[in-house]
């Protein structure tokens, strides 16, 4: 290429501001907890602030439950299970989930909004992806209510009972879905626990189940922090815990619920490794690494973090990166044309900035879009750390923030050595033309979760969970019932 | 690894042009399989996303101004007559009489022996005359057929000159002849514009698409179109998302820029701020011109229209405030 390059700059056609409208949110003042199939409030009345991340304003408050709130939530539960729930039919089961997921589309914009809002993540993807998402998983599971005999675990499967669910706050409202649906399918009644800093569209999602009549009792939603969890972890009357969240949380979870006979799955943290090789197909490999990484603002356990480019095509492979990269359009998560939103909270933002600290520190090169930040909330901009070596932090630790680590490799093996060279094994993506070269690889990757040619791809008929650090259980298709079902 | 920096924005144009001579059909063979592979789910995703940009006020105004001025008015029916003609002309050289701010668009579309009338009509207009050719659309006929029939058009005074690739030979493999039969009509062209039409929907994978593009691109063509409008499958987003970003590669690697243009079936300014978003977000403001973005279209003229009348009095007209051509 000559020295004299004319460049055409990318989105020069600026966008006016296109945001969507708050106005349908309609959020309350306060929320009280989901007990029994009523709204009441927290037996101290303690109640704490739900931010909006974008601009630090309180949006709600929410109850505080406390270890006899707890209480409160798993007796409604065992009640609900004892009289009703367990008597009820897999048809009349079914009826309900298709009634929740139907609903959750009727106020598919509102739910959208209050994600938006709550979180901080863009409402395209919210809109798009996160509400859809879980009417599908409910309406996926509703059609397993009553065939779960020919699930091909075993002749009669049955229901555990009361399960304990604690959520994160990445994705409130499909993770309440991927834990409810199967749970209530298969026969268990349920005390979810949504994160501390998202708890409202899971609130939302307790009038929707008030909407489809579901019998009081069966979902009980109880807000918190921290201790409200470990309160629900430890409960005596709950049989089943099934968490999602960090590798940490997930430690302390296990232990505490080891040699308690309760059941136990983890879905934690990742450090996906998305392999790229010289023939894969450039212009949606570059996609396919922006959609691994800075979805959802990298709040995302299984994300693309470690991209891992074979080393004769890395230099064209990051020229293009690079270029996508600018292009991100970053800021007010309400704009329709928004691609990364906030960060979550104050603290995940520091996380994030002190592994990136820490990038800079160990000699990695660093490249941070320019894009314009607002003033108020919590922001980083996406960035791309180059010449990151297998021993550096940001190329081990989970960084969970729009942060990519760029390690290239020579050989299909040295690629699946690097790959594979981690605590953790949620999901990772290969990108080849090549077929043969993609299933030996896949073969040779322990990770739960495996893409080709694409990345960060969810369906409720597909299975999702990690192995090593990355926690072990199913969540989505078949397998997603075994969680809940004694087999 | 090379150092990251702000230098590697946009698309990258060399000043100097530089397209590599194909000597054979080997080489040109090998220059198109040393190209990446096309993943279809993957480009089906991103106009998937790209649809769903939300162009408001004045961007939007400003989009459906750059569209009128990219539309190449088109008749192409047995049916069209020298008064036919006419009236399109007239269209393209004022399509709202009652709003002088409304520009020309870029061109009026015909088949060949009505390019003398469409010349006449338009005069000095900027509205450039192009003609359809070299047995247009099948493009079923002798290379010397192909070649009289599009130097007629020129001669009759055609500034662009649409032709048809072979599909048949391309499809047999035969790249090479495909390649030749473009050089020979670009010759003959003379100073007219060659666009070249693939008929994607006949080609039907999208790495048939990049392969005829690069051809076409190879061989000297000014733009690149995607289809005839007469077969069923014709302009969809992910084919022009295939061709805009073969014609940023060629031209980041040659210096030449390559114009697209989409053509058949698009028919609604919705459609139409769609294509813009994607030239916006893939190749950039070189392309967003009607120097090297067009429309092939008839009925998309009105619609956009009235839409831009809406955005600047906030009500919708009825159609018939807009003359039907």
């Amino acid at each position: 290429m000559t020295d004299h390059a004319l460049t055409s700059p990318l989105g020069a056609l600026t966008y006016d501001p296109a945001p969507e409208s708050t106005a349908i949110a309609h959020l309350a003042p306060s929320y009280g907890l989901f007990l029994d199939g009523q709204f009441t409030d927290a037996a101290q009345h303690e109640q704490f602030a739900s931010l909006n991340p974008a601009t630090e304003e309180t949006l709600a408050t929410v109850a505080q439950a406390s270890t006899a709130d707890v209480d409160r939530a798993v007796a409604s539960a065992r009640r609900a299970y004892d009289k009703v729930w367990s008597k009820t039919t897999g048809a009349q089961r079914a009826k309900y989930l298709y009634r929740i997921a139907r609903l959750i589309l009727e106020r598919a914009r509102e739910l959208a909004v209050v994600e938006t809002l709550d979180n901080g993540k863009p409402i395209r993807e919210s809109r798009d992806i996160d509400v859809p998402l879980a009417a599908a998983h409910f309406f996926y599971y509703a059609g397993w209510a009553d065939k779960l005999e020919h699930a091909g675990l075993g002749p009669s499967p049955q229901p555990l009972g009361v399960a304990g669910q604690i959520i994160p706050w990445n994705f409130p409202l499909l993770m309440a879905a991927w834990k409810l649906a199967p749970a209530l399918a298969a026969g268990n009644t349920c005390v979810l626990k949504p994160a501390e800093t998202t708890p409202l569209s899971a609130l939302i999602l307790g009038e929707i189940l008030q909407q489809a009549g579901l019998p009081d009792g069966v979902v009980n939603i109880v807000t918190g922090d921290g201790t409200t969890g470990a309160a629900l972890v430890d409960h005596p009357g709950v049989d089943k815990i099934a968490f999602t969240g960090s590798t940490e949380v997930g430690r302390l979870i296990q232990q505490r619920v080891a040699s308690s006979g309760k059941r136990l799955t983890l879905e934690l943290g990742g450090k996906g490794a998305n392999i790229v090789f010289e023939d894969a197909p450039l212009d949606e490999v570059i996609e396919g690494i922006i959609d691994g990484i800075f979805f959802n603002q990298g709040h995302v356990c299984c994300a693309g973090s470690r991209l891992l480019v074979q080393e004769s095509v890395a230099d064209e492979v990051l020229r293009r990166l690079l270029r996508r990269v600018d292009q991100l359009r970053v800021g007010n998560p309400m704009d329709k044309n928004t691609d990364v939103g906030a960060i979550n909270s104050a603290a995940q933002l520091a996380r994030i900035r002190e592994l990136s600290d820490w990038g800079e520190r160990e000699g990695a090169t660093r490249y941070t879009s320019d894009c314009a930040l607002p003033d108020k909330g919590y922001w980083f901009a996406p960035t791309v750390f180059s010449d990151v070596a297998q021993s550096h932090r940001i190329a081990r630790d989970e960084i969970f923030g729009p942060v990519l680590s760029v390690l290239t490799f020579r050989t299909p093996d040295e690629a699946v050595a690097k790959a594979n060279n981690s605590t953790y094994g949620l999901a990772c993506g290969v990108w080849s033309e090549k077929g043969s070269r993609t299933l030996w690889v896949a073969q040779r990757l322990r990770a739960g979760v495996i893409w080709a040619n694409t990345y960060n791809k969810f369906d409720p008929t597909s299975p999702f969970g990690g192995v090593r650090e990355s926690g072990f259980g199913r969540e989505g298709g078949r397998h997603g019932l075994e969680a809940y079902l004694n087999v | 690894m090379r150092t990251l920096d702000a230098r590697d924005r946009g698309v990258l144009i060399p000043a100097v042009i530089s397209v590599p001579v194909m000597r054979n059909e080997s080489e040109l063979r090998a220059a198109l399989f040393a190209r990446a592979g096309i993943d279809a789910v993957g480009v089906e995703n991103r106009v998937a996303k790209l649809a769903t940009r939300s162009l408001k006020t004045s961007t939007k105004l400003r989009a459906i101004d750059l569209a009128m001025s990219m539309v190449d008015l088109t008749t192409l029916e047995g049916a069209d007559t020298p008064g036919r003609v006419s009236s399109l002309c007239a269209k393209a050289m004022r399509p709202d009489p009652r709003d002088v701010d409304v520009a020309p668009v870029a061109a009026v579309c015909v088949y060949p022996d009505l390019v003398a009338h469409a010349r006449r009509v338009l005069g000095e207009s900027s509205v450039a005359v192009a003609s359809v050719a070299t047995a247009f659309p099948s493009g079923r006929a002798s290379l010397a057929v192909k070649l009289l029939d599009v130097a007629e058009a020129v001669s009759a005074g055609a500034d662009e000159i649409d032709m048809v690739i072979d599909r048949g030979a391309f499809l047999a493999g035969r790249w090479g002849q495909v390649f030749d039969e473009i050089v020979a009509v670009k010759a003959a062209c003379g100073a007219a514009h060659l666009k070249v039409i693939l008929e994607t929907g006949e080609l039907v994978t999208y790495d048939n698409v990049a392969r005829a593009s690069w051809i076409a691109m190879l061989a000297g063509a000014d733009f690149i179109k995607t289809s005839t409008g007469k077969v069923g499958v014709n302009a969809t987003l992910p084919v022009a998302l295939v061709m805009l970003e073969a014609a940023r590669d060629f031209a980041e690697s040659t210096g030449r820029i390559v114009g697209v243009k989409v053509a058949g079936g698009i028919r609604t300014t919705k459609d139409a701020l769609r294509y813009l978003v994607v030239v916006n977000e893939t190749v950039g403001d070189a392309w967003l011109s009607p120097d090297y973005f067009r429309f092939g279209a008839s009925s998309l003229l009105n619609d956009l229209l009235m839409q831009r009348r809406k955005q600047r009095t906030g009500a919708y007209v009825r159609p018939d405030e807009f003359s039907g051509d």
